[in-house]
């Protein structure tokens, strides 16, 4: 019962965020141009980490969409179905609190797989990117994978934050956390003190684990995948607390 | 009876908001088979009720059951249909989709055609949500409610914010669904509605049920009919007269209020043979309604 209503709602998730222009341009479209222009266009073939700039860009890039796909999937998704009243009605359902969830997560996930398959074909036709076919498989399944923890953080933005507000607020986070990582420019190429706090944000760790599969990453997988394990249960806590906190609130 | 056989019960409820108690360990029961209508003004308590009993809030005391079950858990609420008040239906999925998920939420849900005839929405299955008209929408929002053919149905002013030719049609939808045998709870602060749909009225006030009855009885209680007439008699022996309420003269034309018009009217053709009867009308709901709401500052009406 469970698994089947699971699957009808992730169904109509994906259904509805595909027809939603304001998902699937920057969830898709961005990744794709900011790879093109910066991984292919501007010398994609120089050597960067022992691989070349578009192999190296495929995995930041390969990140940023997915980061991408995770934060507006339940960041917005979610702070608009919530300020609206819809997810009351989804409450009041008999509808298993936990499809809800994994459904939009199975949602970004899909996405998330969308925007990979698509950089590793333009890198493969364009830019000339040649990997082994378990290499290709491993940079696939870690950026897929490495979309959950930011299914947990975009949760939280979405049971915190108002409707109106959650669109600029994943924006804040999602474009300078991008940056500092070194998703659009490799991390080298940074300033010294955004390189600093890179370590600390979750978006530099998968980063960092998409890279290890090429083999130029920083630091072993087992750290990057404990610090983003705990930057999901931060967002998980973080969204139980706001949306037990919209119980609390006055109803008419 | 049975607490497995009330579609919905609140035993002895408080919810609290911070300063504002929502509910004052209000009692009220859904019988099977009834309509019964949630009457108040805004705050009374009506939408805080109504979410109780559906699970999305947890009382602070007393319960709520469905069929005698918690309705915090998911599957306890698979026997009943909610349509609530809401600003937001995603826009992007169409009617069909819309309602073949809800259908996937029941074990046993209507055929998708039945649910869009019930409805009113033959032919829109293909619509985008968000192309629809408000009264579509709300249809929709109904259709989310029936569609697992629940045995219960709990409407949170299910017509607030349509026009008259809308509310109309959403009357017949919901009485189509009562004639099923279906039980429906309702809340409304529009009387008529009350009056129109339901078998039993509660009235909610601070968040207590301050009267009970069939729309007749509330009526009787917040002061019953006016008896327009003219008259040999004086305001005094008018006033003896047994029944009657008060008196007011205008124009040569007395209006008489009363709760038992009938024998008011019976005992005046017997003691005046000058007495003309003009009309008799029942106090508008309306008003008793504002009459109930304002006794009970001070006074419980007895229920």
């Amino acid at each position: 019962m469970i698994a089947r209503i699971t699957f009808a709602e992730t169904r109509a998730e994906l259904t509805k965020l595909a027809r939603l222009p304001a998902y699937v341009i920057p969830t898709l479209a961005f990744p794709l141009a900011f790879y093109a222009f910066f991984g292919l266009a501007m010398g994609g073939s120089r050597g960067i980490a022992g691989t070349t700039v578009a192999t190296y860009m495929l995995a930041t890039y390969g990140a940023f969409g997915v980061v991408g796909c995770a934060l507006f999937g339940f960041g917005v998704s979610v702070a608009v179905e919530r300020g609206q009243g819809w997810l009351l009605v989804k409450r009041a359902s008999p509808m298993p609190p936990a499809a809800y969830v994994i459904a939009k997560m199975l949602s970004a996930m899909t996405f998330a797989a969308a925007v990979v398959v698509l950089l590793c074909a333009l890198g493969a036709a364009l830019g000339g990117v040649r990997l082994e076919p378990l290499t290709w498989i491993q940079l696939f399944v870690a950026l897929v994978l490495g979309a959950i923890p930011f299914c947990a953080l975009g949760l939280a933005i979405g049971s915190l934050a108002g409707p109106n507000s959650a669109p600029a607020l994943v924006n804040l986070v999602y474009l300078p956390m991008s940056f500092a990582s070194g998703l659009w420019i490799p991390i080298e190429g940074l300033p010294s003190a955004v390189a600093h706090v890179a370590p600390f944000l979750p978006t530099y760790h998968l980063g960092q684990l998409a890279l290890g599969t090429l083999g130029g990453a920083h630091g072993s997988p087992a750290t990057h995948i404990a610090v983003l394990a705990l930057w999901a249960l931060a967002g998980a806590a973080a969204a139980a607390y706001g949306l037990r906190r919209d119980e609390g609130r006055t109803y008419g | 009876m049975d607490d497995a056989q009330t579609p919905a019960r609140l035993t002895r409820v408080t919810k609290r908001y911070g300063a504002i108690t929502a509910l004052d360990g209000i009692d009220v029961a859904l019988r099977p088979g009834e309509t019964l209508a949630l009457l108040g003004p805004n705050g009374a308590g009506k939408t805080t009720a109504i979410r109780t009993l559906l699970g999305i809030i947890k009382p602070d005391d007393g319960t709520a059951t469905l069929f005698g079950r918690d309705p915090r858990v998911a599957k306890n609420r698979a026997r009943v249909g909610a349509m609530l008040q809401v600003s937001g239906v995603p826009a992007t999925l169409t009617v069909a989709e819309h309602v073949r998920l809800f259908s996937s939420y029941y074990p046993h849900p209507l055929p998708l055609e039945e649910t869009l005839a019930i409805a009113g929405l033959r032919g829109l299955a293909k619509r985008l949500y968000g192309e629809l008209s408000g009264g579509q929408k709300q249809r929709v929002a109904f259709a989310l409610a029936i569609c697992g053919d629940p045995d219960a149905l709990v409407l949170d002013e299910p017509t607030s914010a349509l026009d008259v030719e809308s509310r109309h049609a959403l009357w017949t939808q919901i009485r189509r669904y009562v004639a099923r045998g279906r039980s429906v709870l309702l809340t409304t602060h529009d009387l008529a509605e009350a009056d129109a749909l339901a078998d039993r009225i509660a009235v909610l006030f601070g968040g207590r049920v301050i009267a009970e009855g069939t729309a007749a009885q509330i009526k009787e209680r917040a002061g019953g009919a006016t008896v327009r007439c003219t008259s040999g008699l004086d305001d005094e022996r008018l006033r003896a007269v047994r029944g009657v309420d008060s008196v007011v003269r205008a124009n040569g034309i007395i209006r008489i209020a009363t709760r038992v018009p009938d024998a008011v009217v019976r005992a005046l053709y017997v003691n005046d043979p000058t007495f003309t009867l003009l009309d008799v009308a029942q106090t508008p709901l309306e008003e008793a309604f504002l009459v109930l709401t304002r006794t009970t500052a001070s006074e419980e009406v007895p229920a």
